[in-house]
């Protein structure tokens, strides 16, 4: 044994071990196995397999390898418990939230410390991040719940949610999973990661102990074919992952055209941002707490970083000797850093790329100690001289791998910190309020921590741009994931006339009886000119009886390729352009609307034959929608959020990009215009492609647009087959979003081809009562039109 | 000090560039010194060290109004032996002959302390120039630290002039320090910054860096007479203030936390805060101390908790 005079003159820090006893009692309690936890019970354990301590790769427990028949009964038992969840007032689910948060916090250490022999994650993490955060989710949804009626009011819960959560952090996902669903009324069938199941399993029992109503948590363990089998299932009606993109787009294409809710939060490259000016000493720690925090897998970790040229030299040796002082070893030693890999498969995938990271020129560095043998281990580990072309600069590591990189001008930080398929997080570090300021709203990213990193909260929403994902977890916008709107009426249509969209082939066109105008052959809207369309076709547009009315161009690939490039180029000043301007253009195509209202209404009676009283109701609906979202423009505030910290959060709501639109059918004009004026009134561009039977209402704004100061490529209309060019422009990669209504197999083909790079979709198969302003006007419409970003800002000199 | 192999810190000319560029995130070094506690612990035998340790970087300090001979001479006897002998031999640490680190008066005692103390090699350290709020007559501080090294201190605890650091005013503060000094002589000089009153995070290791190009020994957080007195925050801030100082110059100088430290727990976070941003050199007696009264009795119950398992009652170990 060391003596108390032979550490006094060496002045080392001895082990510190948390106790085990706890949660092995608990293990032994189940006999070390477990069941499926189903409708409040346990199951009998089925096929099983073993679960590890990485630390020491010792066995823990088995758990069962979940079936399909484990979920059909999983879900069964959700949607009965959901008939009677859902019909809880906000106080009595409040009550149930309240108690969940209570019995958190008074099994605290026997989480921690479960959570951290499965995941191998710190005691320290489990103990001071992990677990009060979970406590803090519940809570905050307890006041959710609590609410619901009065700040929810219109909506209601989605129903039965299948979750499937990731292991770098199992109990805290979890709870951003449960907490928000359960607040507004779904029922939840839940699968761990099968690397650490245990806490999860923990959870459910004690919450039943909670006295949470059979049925309402349901827990299901296995690998990903069990997870596949949920995401499959028909009677689930929401899906919410955390996990790899690539997974995400796995789930994308097996929900698409499912008519199943979806949120995704997915992977990250995320860039780690250095000026100059900023405190080198503050970097350091933040770099810390960015990439050696929980071994470096989470998904928002600042694995990028980008260093002013000016200080790299002098940041790197400051890392270099922090890294010297880290300390690596057994998770539940209350006085290490960095903890355990999960799994010797996550331990050989960052050895491999570290390698491929070496042999492609990056100097690598690690600390002169070394990590024990036994057990995933890795120790910290930083690479300079990285170039953007390098393996390890673009792919998610997910272990404590850090890349560094030179910047010379704040311009060219962004554009290094922007150039990767992924938007999850960035930290800007800088104490000139003017520069970070300035550069947070350029990343693409859904949350900005300024001089800080990793910073969690329930109040503020949590999730990614681009392929990191779409949908926010905490705060009122992840509560809008697990909400849907009550249109009593959706699903039928009214207030539009409409007629079935019928491909007409010139020679069965009657002609039309007799030339009245002079002829008016529409081109394509693109980039702010009528542009011929590449095919050199036309298509013809009949009236409901067939007869021919005009000829719209039948617009290809190659226009919309023109039209995606037009709406970039009128993206960047529109999208920084002030809410104010963008109302008044909005008012002022109102009024030259309004102006030629006659005209466009004799046009939709026309078109589909309505009687001229509902085609003056629809011009009319039509310019008042215009003057709803031109009020909107400049109102669609973000928020401040109450985050617990001296600082602010601030909330966001940026525009997607360019978005796609494939406009209904019915109602030609107002369709288009309600589709169309949330998403420029937000700062989007749009590429649009107009009722497909009905289009020469969205060609005659071409000259309204034209005289009412729109910039250029702000709208881009482009005619012809819907779900070709639907299609098309789900597969863009350069469209960052796409809202479509129409038939099912379009929803279905849209969603599919959008998986690619994970663009929001907006899919209707079921038409809207567009002239019903609850229905087809409104935040929703705004809400789906942004992103929300939260800016972290801790202040204080 | 004397046992110190170090070479003392000569100071240097004044860089105001490099002054001005000193900046500090208040957030980051808040939650940088909040985590310190929670990502390091020592238990068992490694605590007991670290505690006996403490000791022997302790500045015994009495800095009242009501100071006597008597209470002074009980503070250097108690200086000598801090620890119950029955204690020292549990922990089986008699050849370390652990004693504090100084004791620390006012001038008035100094004489008192240095012949409480002969023979034992414990230093006497005065609080000067004006002490605690560094507004007497320039000449008079200047002449009080003559006074106090005359009367045998060691190691002179300066107060600065605020004044120059809410001002900006560095080359004042610079050659203020930098005459404390040249009046020390052989003596050392701990500069006390009063961070709790230079309002700043920034300021505080702006002051830092100057009293340390101005030559000082030691730099310390406050006079305990502030109303914030040491804190890990400020500590964080100073000691890597230290830390560049040393990579600029090559000189180490030393800190000192004084003021609110009262438990052993608090003690054991200073100690971790020194090892993880400067290195265990720092965890020696001349380059760092603790300014305390109050914290050796809690430091004692502990050692004595750690020795028998039963928690330990005050009034059992010799007051100082």
């Amino acid at each position: 044994m060391t003596s108390v005079a032979e550490i006094f003159k060496t002045m080392e820090y001895g082990p510190a071990p948390e106790s085990d006893a706890e949660a092995r009692a608990w293990l032994a309690k189940h006999g070390g196995k477990f069941g499926q936890f189903i409708n409040g019970a346990w199951t009998k354990p089925g096929s099983t397999f073993e679960v590890f301590d990485p630390s020491t790769t010792d066995v823990l427990a088995k758990v069962t390898q979940g079936t399909s028949k484990d979920v059909d009964a999983a879900v069964a038992a959700a949607r009965k418990a959901q008939r009677s969840w859902g019909k809880l007032s906000g106080h009595q689910r409040a009550k149930h939230l309240y108690a969940l948060a209570r019995m958190v916090q008074k099994h605290a250490r026997l989480f921690a410390v479960v959570e951290s022999m499965d995941n191998g994650k710190s005691i320290r993490e489990t103990r001071d991040l992990d677990i009060p955060l979970v406590a803090r989710h519940f809570y905050h949804h307890a006041g959710w719940a609590q609410l619901f009626e009065q700040e929810f009011a219109g909506y209601g819960p989605v129903g039965v949610v299948g979750q499937i959560i990731p292991w770098n952090f199992p109990l805290l996902m979890l709870a951003w999973k449960v907490a928000p669903a359960l607040a507004a009324g779904n029922t939840v069938v839940l699968k761990p990661a099968e690397f650490t199941p245990l806490s999860a399993l923990l959870f459910a029992e004690l919450a039943h102990d909670a006295g949470l109503p059979p049925g309402v948590l349901n827990i299901i363990t296995g690998d990903g074919k069990t997870g596949a089998a949920l995401v499959e299932h028909k009677d689930v009606d929401k899906i919410a992952f955390t996990g790899s993109t690539e997974v995400g787009k796995i789930i994308r294409r097996a929900t698409a055209g499912s008519g199943k809710k979806l949120s995704l939060e997915l992977g990250g490259k995320s860039p780690f941002i250095v000026y100059e000016d900023a405190d080198l000493d503050a970097v350091v720690e933040g770099v810390v707490d960015a990439i050696w925090f929980n071994q470096g897998q989470v998904c928002c970790a600042g694995s990028r970083l980008l260093v002013q040229e000016g200080i790299h030299d002098r940041l790197i040796e400051k890392l270099r000797a922090r890294m010297e002082t880290l300390r690596v070893g057994k998770p539940l030693d209350k006085a290490v850093d960095m903890g355990a890999i999960v799994a010797p498969e996550q331990l050989e995938r960052i050895t491999a790329l570290v390698k491929q990271g070496a042999d492609e020129g990056a100097t690598l560095w690690q600390p002169s100690w070394s990590v024990p043998k036994k057990g995933c281990f890795y120790p910290p580990t930083l690479f300079t001289n990285v170039e953007p072309s390098s393996t390890i600069a673009q792919v998610e590591i997910f272990g404590p791998v850090l890349v560094a990189m030179t910047f010379r001008t704040p311009e060219e930080s962004v554009a290094l910190a922007n150039n990767t398929p992924y938007g999850l997080a960035a930290s800007v570090w800088s104490e000139n309020i003017n520069l970070a300021l300035d550069i947070a709203p350029k990343l693409k990213a859904g949350v900005v921590w300024i001089n800080a990193t990793n910073l969690f909260d329930a109040a503020a929403g949590f999730g990614g741009y681009r392929e990191s994902g779409f949908g926010r977890e905490g705060g009122r916008e992840g509560m809008y994931e697990y909400c849907l709107k009550r249109n009593g009426e959706r699903g039928t249509v009214k207030g539009a006339a409409t007629s079935s969209p019928k491909r007409a082939v010139a020679s069965a066109v009657q002609p039309s009886p007799f030339i009245s105008e002079i002829d008016r052959t529409p081109k394509l809207f693109i980039g702010g000119k009528q542009a011929r369309p590449d095919s050199g076709y036309s298509r013809i547009v009949v009236n409901p009886k067939g007869q021919r009315i005009g000829e719209v161009g039948d617009g290809n690939r190659k226009d919309l390729r023109n039209a995606v490039e037009a709406a970039h180029a009128a993206v960047k000043g529109w999208s920084k352009s002030t809410g104010h301007l963008r109302a008044q253009i909005l008012y002022y195509i109102g009024e030259n609307l309004s102006a030629r209202g006659e005209e466009f209404a004799a046009r939709l009676r026309a078109q589909t034959g309505a009687m001229a009283a509902q085609a003056k109701a629809e011009v009319e609906a039509s310019v008042a929608r215009l003057f709803s979202y031109a009020a909107w423009a400049d109102k669609w505030d973000g928020a401040v959020h109450n985050v617990p910290i001296r600082g602010v959060a601030l909330q966001m709501n940026e525009p997607i990009g360019v978005v796609a639109v494939a406009a209904p059918n019915e109602a030609p004009l107002l369709g288009f215009i309600s589709t169309v004026a949330p998403l420029i009134a937000t700062g989007n561009a749009v590429v649009v492609v107009p009722s497909e039977p009905h289009p020469l209402s969205a060609t005659d704004l071409y000259t309204v647009l034209e005289s009412s100061d729109l910039p250029a490529g702000v709208i881009n209309i482009v005619t012809g087959a819907k779900d070709v060019l639907a299609k098309t422009l789900a597969e863009h990669d350069d469209v960052e979003g796409i809202w479509y209504w129409g038939s099912r197999e379009g929803v279905k083909a849209v969603e599919l081809a959008s998986a690619h790079n994970m663009k929001r979709t907006w899919c209707h198969a079921d038409a809207i009562a567009w002239a019903d302003v609850t229905e087809g006007e409104g935040r929703e419409f705004l809400r789906e039109a942004t992103q929300v970003k939260n800016i972290w800002i801790p202040y204080g000199e | 000090m004397s046992a110190s192999d170090l070479p003392r810190n000569p100071g240097g000319p004044l860089d105001l560039d490099v002054v001005r560029a000193i900046r500090v995130n208040k957030s980051a070094a808040e939650r940088r010194s909040a985590t310190i506690p929670t990502r390091r612990t020592v238990k068992k035998q490694w605590q007991a060290a670290w505690l006996l340790k403490a000791i022997t970087l302790m500045d015994l300090t009495t800095l009242s109004g009501d100071d006597t001979a008597s209470n002074v001479k009980r503070l250097c006897a108690k200086a000598r032996r801090p620890l119950r002998d029955d204690l020292v031999d549990a922990l089986g640490v008699a050849d370390l002959h652990v004693t504090v680190g100084a004791v620390c008066v006012y001038h008035q005692w100094v004489a008192t302390a240095v012949e409480a103390l002969e023979g034992s090699g414990i230093p006497v350290a005065a609080v000067s120039t004006g002490f605690p709020a560094g507004l007497s007559p320039f000449k008079q501080r200047v002449e009080e630290i003559h006074e106090s090294v005359k009367a045998g201190a060691k190691e002179i605890d300066i107060v600065i002039t605020r004044r120059h650091v809410l001002t900006g005013d560095w080359q004042a503060l610079y050659d203020e320090v930098k005459a404390f000094r040249e009046a020390c002589g052989d003596a050392h000089l701990k500069a006390i910054l009063a961070t709790g009153e230079l309002a700043t995070l920034t300021n505080v290791a702006r002051a830092s860096w100057v009293a340390m190009q101005a030559g000082a020994d030691f730099i310390k957080t406050s006079t305990g007479k502030e109303g914030t007195n040491a804190t890990l925050p400020f500590s964080l801030v100073m000691t890597r203030q230290i830390r560049e100082y040393e990579r600029a110059t090559g000189y180490k100088v030393g800190y000192k936390p004084a003021g609110g430290i009262r438990t052993a727990k608090q003690a054991l976070e200073y100690l971790m805060l020194m090892k993880e941003e400067l290195g265990n050199r720092w965890l020696q007696p001349d380059l760092f101390r603790f300014g305390a009264s109050s914290l050796l009795t809690d430091i004692e119950r502990q050692l004595e908790h750690h020795v028998t398992g039963r928690y330990a009652a005050a009034h059992r170990h010799p007051m100082p």
